[in-house]
């Protein structure tokens, strides 16, 4: 008798977790099917497509890693990886600083802080072809306002949109402009640190300096983390911003193709020469490249990263 | 600065006390300072836009520079909306971006709820996944959608970018995700002794007590879809088509020494978000730290 009622007990059990397994996929329906519509399937169509060669009209042929052997022979798949390296190196890092400063001195409270938050949050909201169009103007080495300046200053500026050694910074400098959203997260973030940590680290004589350090710094490491991992796998594929720029030389690649990022030389394969297989390689390669610096974050992160701030 | 001080504060001299707010007042003023430098770095440009946008051309390239315009030159704003078809552009990017919002709101909130209050098997492997696309790059898919869609015949339409929406996107499941763990199980245990079922829980409790949340997610898309420009670039080819950062962008080669024409344009494309931005702010920023503290 007991046998029985345990035994429909456990059909029971069994049969509602079959309905909540039914919910749970009926629930997330959307997004599995979108999942493998939009991304699995055209993922390993890549790989394929990247072993042929394939312009859209006549039929893929195979060419086996054909197109991965010309690649690394390719100068251009260098200098396009070497332009995008430098704006992640030289950009990621510093922005995001600049943002964390700006969010822990806003965090302060000062007086005016949403209007300050406002103000530095409102260039993200411009469009991107908006926004670089606004900084090729600002940076025209004659008449825009930041050679003025410069020059007011008694500094000649640089040719920054002309000359190939000064059209990376140049995005840089304008990158900096964008951080807004940063900021905003970081100050959330901020806000959320105990207020006695700081109390505690106030009586213990510990100077602001080292109270950054052994407690802001590791209580908002997650948000850093995540943005790091945000803007680096974003800043892999800078495109808009790099493509409105070498308008300025009115080329595709910028002056001696010093704008020319991956994804645009990618895009140009693809859909200016037609070389899908070609792009697909490329793809491929990015693909790699993103997975591999993530990983490393991710693995160097346990040694900064600190979860619920008991640490 | 120093922490003992504290606790001997009241024995202090009047004097010291003294030096001591006027190092807090340095101390705020040189905070300001930073803030408003700043902020002049974050609004200067926009000024200049502005500026520039009401200049003619002998104004803009007049050497000494001219700060203030002796007269508007309001016809660098018309010049630019006879020179695309700003309006239809208009139109075009706000159809994409309403769709997008639609879809993404259907699609993600569900999915969302799935992930946060289903306790089904399976559940923790698939949000692992669903993380996991957020880090493949756009590019790695581009070419086999594009083929697709060009063999749908879709390619110079509007389904490839309005589409994907439908099935809502990782980073946006995501922030309702967090959202919707964050709201106590007590709220919907009563409902669920009463029977309801998961999708009313959802529909009739769930959702409007996410209304922030779910705001800022449809604005981020909506955003987010205003703004794109290689999308678009990528599959509409008819000029008729095009949203206004391909317009825009087209115009750029084609009057490259009008910037006061091309700023009118970039601030008609930009201003209407940033009007958008201030009637919505509150629940926004809320919604951004709500969703991103996590």
């Amino acid at each position: 008798m007991a046998k029985a009622v345990r035994n429909e007990n456990a059909i029971g059990i069994r049969r509602r977790s079959r309905k909540t397994l039914m919910t749970g996929l009926l629930f997330t329906s959307p997004w599995i099917i979108g999942f493998f519509l939009f991304q699995l399937y055209p993922i390993l169509a890549s790989f394929y497509y990247s072993m042929t060669d394939y312009n859209l009209f006549t039929a893929p042929e195979w060419v086996g890693f054909g197109n991965y052997k010309k690649l690394f022979q390719d100068d251009k798949f260098y200098l396009s990886m070497y332009n995008t390296l430098y704006i992640t190196v030289v950009g990621v890092v510093p922005h995001m600083a600049y943002a964390l400063v700006m969010a822990l001195l806003l965090n302060a409270k000062v007086k005016g802080q949403s209007l300050y938050r406002t103000i530095y949050f409102l260039p993200t909201l411009v469009p991107a072809v908006a926004g670089s169009l606004l900084w090729m103007w600002l940076l025209n080495s004659q008449y825009g306002l930041i050679n003025m300046g410069l020059s007011a200053i008694g500094i000649t500026g640089p040719n920054w949109l002309v000359d190939p050694d000064w059209t990376k910074p140049s995005l840089v400098l304008m990158g900096f402009w964008g951080t807004g959203t940063i900021t905003v997260m970081y100050l959330a973030a901020l806000q959320d640190v105990p207020k006695m940590f700081y109390e505690a680290a106030e009586i213990d004589g510990a100077s602001k300096w080292r109270q950054f350090w052994t407690i802001t710094f590791p209580s908002i490491s997650p948000m850093t983390l995540f943005q790091l991992i945000m803007m680096l796998i974003s800043s892999f594929q800078y495109f808009t911003e790099g493509l409105v720029f070498a308008e300025a030389t009115q080329s595709t690649g910028g002056p001696e193709n010093s704008l020319l990022f991956y994804s645009i030389y990618l895009y140009q394969q693809a859909f200016s020469f037609l070389n899908m297989g070609y792009a697909s390689a490329m793809a491929w390669m990015l693909f790699l490249v993103v997975m591999f610096f993530t990983l490393l974050i991710f693995r160097t992160s346990a040694r900064w990263v600190y979860y619920g701030g008991e640490k | 600065m120093s922490g003992p001080s504290t606790a001997t504060g009241s024995l202090k001299t009047p004097g010291r006390k003294r030096s001591k707010a006027a190092k807090r007042i340095a101390r705020s003023f040189g905070k300001h300072l930073v803030l408003c430098l700043a902020g002049v770095f974050f609004l200067g440009p926009f000024a200049y836009l502005l500026l520039t946008s009401v200049k003619s051309i002998d104004e803009i390239f007049a050497v000494p520079f001219v700060w203030w315009p002796k007269k508007f030159y309001w016809e660098n704003y018309s010049n630019a909306v006879k020179a695309i078809p700003f309006l239809r552009y208009t139109l075009n990017t706000l159809f994409v971006s309403l769709m997008c919002v639609l879809g993404e709101l259907i699609a993600a909130p569900l999915t969302a709820y799935g992930l946060a209050r289903i306790p089904f098997k399976g559940r923790n492997v698939l949000f692992m996944v669903m993380m996991g696309t957020i880090m493949l790059p756009a590019q790695s898919t581009m070419v086999p959608l594009y083929v697709l869609y060009n063999k749908l015949n879709l390619v110079n339409t509007y389904w490839p970018l309005i589409l994907p929406a439908f099935f809502g996107a990782a980073y946006y499941i995501f922030l309702l995700r967090q959202f919707f763990m964050g709201i106590p199980q007590e709220i919907t245990e009563s409902a669920k002794m009463d029977g309801a079922s998961e999708f009313r829980i959802y529909w009739q409790m769930i959702l409007p007590l996410s209304i922030p949340a779910v705001f800022t997610v449809g604005l981020l898309v909506f955003l987010n879809s205003w703004k794109d420009y290689q999308m678009p670039l990528i599959y509409l080819n008819d000029p008729i088509k095009w949203t206004l950062s391909v317009g825009l962008k087209a115009f750029i080669g084609e009057y490259n020494v009008e910037w006061g024409m091309l700023m009118a344009a970039s601030a008609l494309f930009a201003f209407p978000i940033i009007i958008l931005y201030f009637f919505v702010q509150k629940v926004f920023i809320q919604g951004i730290t709500m969703t991103g503290s996590k």
